[in-house]
């Protein structure tokens, strides 16, 4: 009899709704921490978060990551601080999308977006500049004419979508630990996550050294409050000097 | 009783409607195979919750001539061992049998052409339903010689296996189709499909053959096809494809097509066998022969897709189990005793129950010695298996090294 069972098991099948997603037509939620095509951020006031130091790059396991760093200039400086990235280029055939450039940054410079839907069809259109990765002046993503954009591909682009905090803990839920970027402003923290009493917590003071550039950088002292906004480039670097 | 088209001799006409209907049966196997291929991907889709290929053409039904089209263009390739002219023929050995076979499945009842009245059937020889047997008999060396001829071992094994298994299994078809033969009293597909008519449901063979005779053929021409779950001859898994493992291109593309022929044939074998061929309800009046015949069909077809879909694959012990020492016996037995009750009574008696048994001596006589012969044979197996189990001889063994 178990003979037959197996039959009514598969007799019902083509009764039951279908489990195929028809791709190019209908598309899975992705994940809001989906590992994308790179985007290059700019803070709220228009200023490019990387200053070319390239951690990324050293830090990439496919090598794919290649960074120039520049000293900024005086009268016109493209990011708050000393240095800013002058080169900066991906060649998206080596990239392995770990996310460990995002993870390395100590700027929250480089961040991955989720658009993954995009092809090449020669070499150098696979090698990312700044030109391509940089968000325009809205602080968008450039769309490339080979690239599929979805509505909602871009959000979520920020430091928040990190593993770790820039603390370095794991922890960071309920609390803004991440700077806001140029058009989408301060991305709100999960709430609910962690036990705010819990050892690995971060205390408020208790930055890490990469914080600490991070704030001088974008002119936050130590004390964590923001100067006023207009002179915050040449407070930065005077108080890094 | 043979194609009234030929009453009043052969002239230019007739011809003209014999060719015509050769050319429109070839028609009706290729694209029935056509259909056939994305019927199955299809439902065996619908039966993985899934959709199937839905792409090319609407829907996708274009699909499969489209993956025809990429097969014509593929390059021809063939091994430096094969045996050359014998390489060549053996997908045609495998492909002509089968469009031979459906020349003698009547698709309906009579059309009028030009004055002339055919039947919507080719061939109506009076040998008719031998031909089946021997088509796929023919149908036999087209795949021995390919495996043979490929000059390649796992081609050569995939075809032995294939060989051994429509061998043993052709027995079985041919005891079946004596008891449509002993039910209806004529070989003549025409007069098998004729004899079941009258009633829907009520008159066809599988019901006056007692249904036992239409499964062991069900399971029979399953096994010649070489269908799953008896599809152990082109088990990727052992076999890397079996015996067509050698070819590619357009000969390859005959294998498959022959492959779905047979399928799409072999249903309309068994709808004329044992389903009553055309007969169905008439609607409005108008008989819609074809129409019936293909809904048949493609619930057969379904049944086939389902069974994929459901049984794992054989092994070849049990494959031969199955059919020298269940289904050959069965077969005879059921052979046996729908013959016993050929015999009409003419008892006179009002009893319905008396009218049954009176006069069925033959009938009775054929029960009691079937069930004698068969716990006979079950004991004959019983006695031997100790010798072919080969699960118990492992089992045996194991515990005698566990012993030392």
């Amino acid at each position: 009899m178990s003979f037959f069972k197996g039959f009514a098991v598969t007799g019902r099948l083509p009764f039951k709704p279908k489990v195929t997603v028809q791709y190019p037509e209908e598309k899975r939620p992705k994940p809001e921490r989906f590992h994308g095509r790179h985007v290059l951020n700019r803070y709220e006031d228009g200023m490019e978060k990387c200053i070319g130091c390239e951690l990324c790059a050293g830090v990439c396991p496919a090598r794919c990551i290649y960074v120039r760093g520049a000293d900024n200039p005086p009268d016109e400086p493209v990011s708050p601080g000393e240095r800013y990235g002058f080169v900066y280029e991906i060649n998206f055939l080596r990239c392995i999308h770990c996310d460990m450039c995002v993870e390395a940054c100590p700027t929250e410079a480089i961040t991955e977006s989720k658009m993954f839907e995009w092809s090449f069809v020669n070499r150098e259109d696979a090698i990312y500049t700044k030109a391509e990765l940089l968000v325009d002046d809205a602080g968008k993503p450039r769309e490339l004419p080979w690239e599929d954009w979805k509505p909602g591909d871009d959000r979520n682009t920020s430091a928040w979508v990190r593993a770790t905090g820039p603390g370095g803990s794991a922890a960071m839920e309920g609390r803004v630990l991440w700077s806001g970027e140029l058009g989408y402003g301060v991305r709100p923290a999960q709430k609910g996550q962690s036990d705010p009493s819990s050892a690995d917590y971060p205390a408020e003071t208790d930055l890490s050294l990469r914080e600490m550039i991070s704030n001088a950088l974008r002119g936050i002292g130590v004390d964590g409050k923001r100067p006023v906004p207009g002179d915050s480039g040449q407070g930065a670097a005077g108080g890094t000097a | 009783m043979g194609d009234p088209v030929f009453v009043n001799g052969l002239d230019l006409a007739v011809w003209l409607i014999l060719l015509v209907k050769v050319v429109v049966i070839f028609v009706i196997v290729l694209v029935s195979v056509l259909f056939m291929v994305m019927y199955e991907r299809k439902a065996v889709a619908w039966l993985g919750v899934r959709y199937g290929p839905n792409r090319a053409g609407p829907n996708g039904w274009l699909q499969s001539l489209a993956d025809g089209t990429k097969l014509l263009f593929k390059e021809a390739f063939m091994p430096r061992g094969a045996d050359k002219p014998i390489y060549r023929i053996a997908p045609y050995l495998m492909l002509i049998p089968v469009f031979l076979t459906f020349s003698i499945v009547p698709l309906g009842g009579t059309i009028t052409i030009a004055g002339h009245i055919t039947r919507l059937q080719l061939a109506d020889p009076s040998w008719g339903i031998l031909f089946l047997l021997m088509c796929s008999g023919v149908a036999v060396y087209g795949v021995m010689l390919a495996g043979w001829a490929s000059g390649s071992k796992y081609p050569l094994l995939g075809s032995v296996r294939a060989t051994a298994q429509m061998v043993s299994y052709e027995a079985v078809l041919g005891l079946t189709i004596a008891t449509v033969v002993v039910v209806t009293s004529s070989l003549r597909t025409s007069a098998i499909v004729r004899a079941q008519h009258g009633g829907f449901l009520y008159h066809w063979n599988f019901i006056h053959t007692l249904i036992l005779p239409f499964v062991l053929f069900a399971v029979a021409i399953t096994a010649e096809m070489t269908r799953p779950p008896f599809d152990l001859v082109e088990a990727e898994e052992e076999l890397s494809g079996g015996y067509n493992l050698e070819y590619s291109s357009i000969d390859f593309a005959w294998f498959y097509l022959a492959e779905y022929a047979a399928l799409v044939t072999n249903s309309a074998i068994i709808v004329t066998l044992w389903f009553g061929g055309p007969d169905g309800p008439r609607i409005a009046g108008n008989s819609i022969g074809p129409v019936w015949f293909a809904i048949k069909v493609l619930i057969i077809l379904y049944i086939y897709v389902w069974v994929r879909a459901t049984l794992p694959r054989l092994r070849y012990d049990q494959l031969m189990d199955l059919g020298w020492k269940r289904m050959i016996p069965l077969s005879l037995a059921m052979l046996m005793i729908v013959a016993g009750f050929q015999i009409t009574p003419t008892s006179t008696s009002s009893s319905p129950v008396a009218r049954f048994f009176v006069e069925r001596e033959w009938g009775l006589l054929a029960i009691l010695a079937s069930v004698v012969l068969f716990v006979l044979f079950t004991l004959a197996i019983e006695v031997g298996k100790g010798a072919t189990d080969v699960d118990a001889a492992y089992e045996a063994r194991l515990a005698e090294e566990g012993d030392e």
